[in-house]
């Protein structure tokens, strides 16, 4: 017996149908030879026909091509043979040998709570319905939260022989794995390090806790990495995420604002305390300059004074009259002799007078 | 010569039916029971290639040698502290006595159910004793990573809720009391994991309730933060204001207070130089001020005596004022 996979390789092969009439030129000749010693009769042309069907069959099985990416295991009536190598090979035909194709070179994937469309490899996707799919997700965090999330698995087979015998089933059995060990990482963790900031630390967990487990299992896959890819609050609360974005975005606005109010302020009294202290400054200065303008001048009436003092003295007395004198509409003047003037004097009409 | 022709063919069909049914094989993943009218015969066979037994009478029975998987169906269950979680479990096990496993099970549909009573009602009793966080974590002193920006102090948000046992300790239990339970039954139990543990549907409004307060109260926190925040900046803005222009005034009064004793000085320096100097300093300054003092409705009552008008009187000073003028310089 064949199996269809054996049978698909034989059919598109050239060389096969090139030489296989000649094989079987030779054993139907040596066939035809002892059937007739068998059988005088040689009217055998049902046998005969029998026997040819049967060779062809035999000849169609025993050829097959390995892809580059894979490897065949070959058994001998069940029993495990050898290991082959890519490229065209032999097997005995009827069933006696069977090959199992196996991609060891090809980097296999599983995704866990959502499915690219159109995966031939039946492990790959979440097997039911789109229900299955949510649970798939929905998880338990540390903090007794629920999240949802979203992997990828990266695996290859690393040991074909004990990937057929050792498991039946090792791409399920992987995905229970990698769902097991995703909710023991996950469930570790609070929401906020699942939803942001543990992400890394997630994966890497993840990836060795599942290569363990793998091992201990002798699957004969080895998983290459695992990535997390969409991590969700369960849809009723994202809301809520949200508004603590939001909430963050208003707290940076607010104190932007404060922070403008400040800058609007600060600067602008440090220019004016500047130009405060310039202006005492100026102050200074105006006062040292006036005080040693003074002074020169002091010093130097001073010297003058001290040749003639009597005569400067009058002079400068005389003059400062001068000056003040003519602008004072009233003035008095009284004999030195008269006395008790004042009680004659009406201010009053002087005021009026004026 | 036809009768014989019939005769071969016939015995050969019979022949090759013979062989067919008296070989068998045997495959890396089985192992066999040979059965003889319904009852198991000789040792099973364990070793995968080609095998013989006897035709018609003995059948042969494969059973799968690989480790197999149990999935169990999630179902609801209450934990200890009273919350109704959906757990799916699955399991890993084999056949090791295969003879049992015949006698006692016939066909892994069987198997599978028995698992299911077994690992089932393990579970319950396992999840029924402990809550609900000791089937979540695994980590007892795991020590989580904190949002610098999302939880500062104080607040429960973002720490993990403790445990005494964890998730590998529970399910090592169930697999310890189930792994005895399946052995009769010529079965191994590998392991078993906790796949799938969920809040059931009636529980989860609850649940994402207290997340939605939770995050409410992340985001209050941020507002606050924001507007507590502002104020410091606020405050800080008048502070700064009020020490600038603080320290402006008492640079500025320092300032003038040093330039006017700076005057000070340099006048004293001056007019200090002998009693002459403070004389003339004492007349000079006095006349100047008359110039600011008297304005145009001023009063002055002036007598004749005094030094401007006694001229007015006579032309000859009077004798007192000459005696003492020649005497003293003061007027």
């Amino acid at each position: 017996m064949t199996t269809p996979q054996d049978d698909d390789e034989n059919q598109g092969n050239p060389w096969d149908g090139r030489r296989s009439p000649h094989d079987f030129q030779e054993l139907m000749s040596q066939g035809r030879a002892q059937f007739g010693r068998m059988l005088p009769g040689g009217g055998s042309g049902i046998f005969l026909g029998g026997v040819l069907i049967a060779l062809g069959m035999g000849a169609w099985s025993s050829v097959y091509t390995v892809a580059s990416d894979s490897v065949a295991v070959v058994q001998r009536f069940g029993q495990f043979l050898k290991e082959v190598p890519p490229g065209l090979h032999l097997k005995l035909p009827f069933g006696i040998d069977k090959a199992t194709k196996v991609p060891v070179k090809r980097q296999l994937k599983q995704e866990f709570g959502f499915a690219t469309l159109g995966a031939t490899d039946p492990s790959q996707s979440p097997r039911g319905s789109e229900r299955d799919t949510r649970l798939e997700t929905e998880m338990v965090t540390g903090d007794l939260n629920a999240a949802l999330v979203e992997w990828v698995l990266q695996y290859r087979i690393s040991d074909p022989v004990k990937y057929l015998f050792e498991v039946r089933d090792p791409g399920l059995t992987l995905r229970y794995v990698s769902e097991s060990v995703m909710r023991e990482v996950v469930g570790d963790r609070t929401v906020d390090e699942v939803i942001t900031i543990g992400r890394q630390e997630i994966e890497m967990d993840a990836l060795t806790k599942m290569q363990t487990l793998s091992t201990k299992y002798a699957m004969g896959i080895s998983i290459d990495q695992v990535q997390l890819k969409n991590i969700n609050p369960p849809r009723p609360v994202q809301e809520s995420f949200n508004e603590v974005n939001q909430a963050q975005q208003e707290k940076e606005k607010l104190i932007n604002q404060a922070r403008r109010d400040y800058n609007k302020v600060i600067p602008l009294a440090r220019g004016e305390k500047d130009q405060r202290i310039r202006e005492a400054d100026g102050y200074r200065l105006k006062r040292i300059n006036e005080a040693e303008g003074d002074v020169a001048r002091f010093n130097s009436l001073l010297a003058e004074y001290a040749k003639a003092p009597q005569v400067t003295r009058r002079r400068i007395y005389i003059e400062t009259l001068q000056d003040v004198m003519p602008d004072i509409q009233s003035k008095l003047i009284i004999d030195g002799q008269v006395q008790n003037i004042l009680p004659l004097l009406n201010i009053d009409s002087l005021q009026g007078a004026k | 010569m036809r009768t014989v022709h019939v005769g071969l063919l016939v015995i050969s069909i019979i022949g090759s039916y013979l062989i067919s049914s008296s070989i068998y094989t045997v495959s890396e993943v089985e192992q066999v029971i040979v059965t003889q009218f319904g009852k198991p015969v000789g040792d099973p066979v364990t070793t995968a290639g080609l095998k013989i037994k006897m035709p018609f009478i003995q059948e042969i029975n494969p059973i799968d040698r690989r480790v197999l998987e149990w999935d169990g169906s999630p179902s609801d269950m209450p934990t200890k502290d009273k919350l109704y979680i959906s757990v799916d479990l699955f399991a890993r096990w084999r056949i090791t006595d295969p003879l049992q496993y015949f006698l006692r099970l016939r066909d892994e549909r069987s198997a599978q159910s028995r698992l299911d009573d077994i690992l089932g009602s393990e579970t319950r009793n396992a999840v029924a004793k402990h809550e609900l966080i000791e089937i979540i974590r695994t980590t007892k002193d795991r020590v989580p990573l904190r949002d610098a920006l999302l939880t500062k102090v104080e607040s429960d948000i973002g720490a993990l809720v403790p445990i005494q046992k964890g998730r590998v300790r529970v399910e090592q239990e169930i697999f310890a009391s189930a792994s005895e339970k399946v052995k009769v039954f010529g079965i191994e139990l590998l392991d078993i994991r906790f796949k799938r543990i969920n809040y059931n549907e009636s529980v989860r409004p609850k649940i994402y309730d207290r997340m939605i307060s939770e995050r409410r109260q992340i985001a209050e926190r941020f507002l606050s933060e924001g507007n507590g925040e502002a104020a410091r900046i606020r405050g800080n803005r008048v502070r700064e204001l009020n020490r600038i222009q603080s320290e402006a005034y008492r640079e500025v009064e320092e300032i003038r207070g040093l330039a006017d004793a700076r005057a000070a000085d340099i006048y004293a320096q001056a007019y200090n130089q002998g009693p002459e100097s403070v004389e003339f300093y004492e007349f000079t300054r006095t006349m100047q001020s008359y110039k600011s003092m008297i304005s145009t409705n001023t009063t002055l009552v002036l007598s004749t005596e005094s030094d401007v008008f006694k001229f007015l009187k006579g032309m000859a000073p009077s004798v007192a004022k000459i005696s003492a003028e020649g005497s003293d310089n003061s007027p």
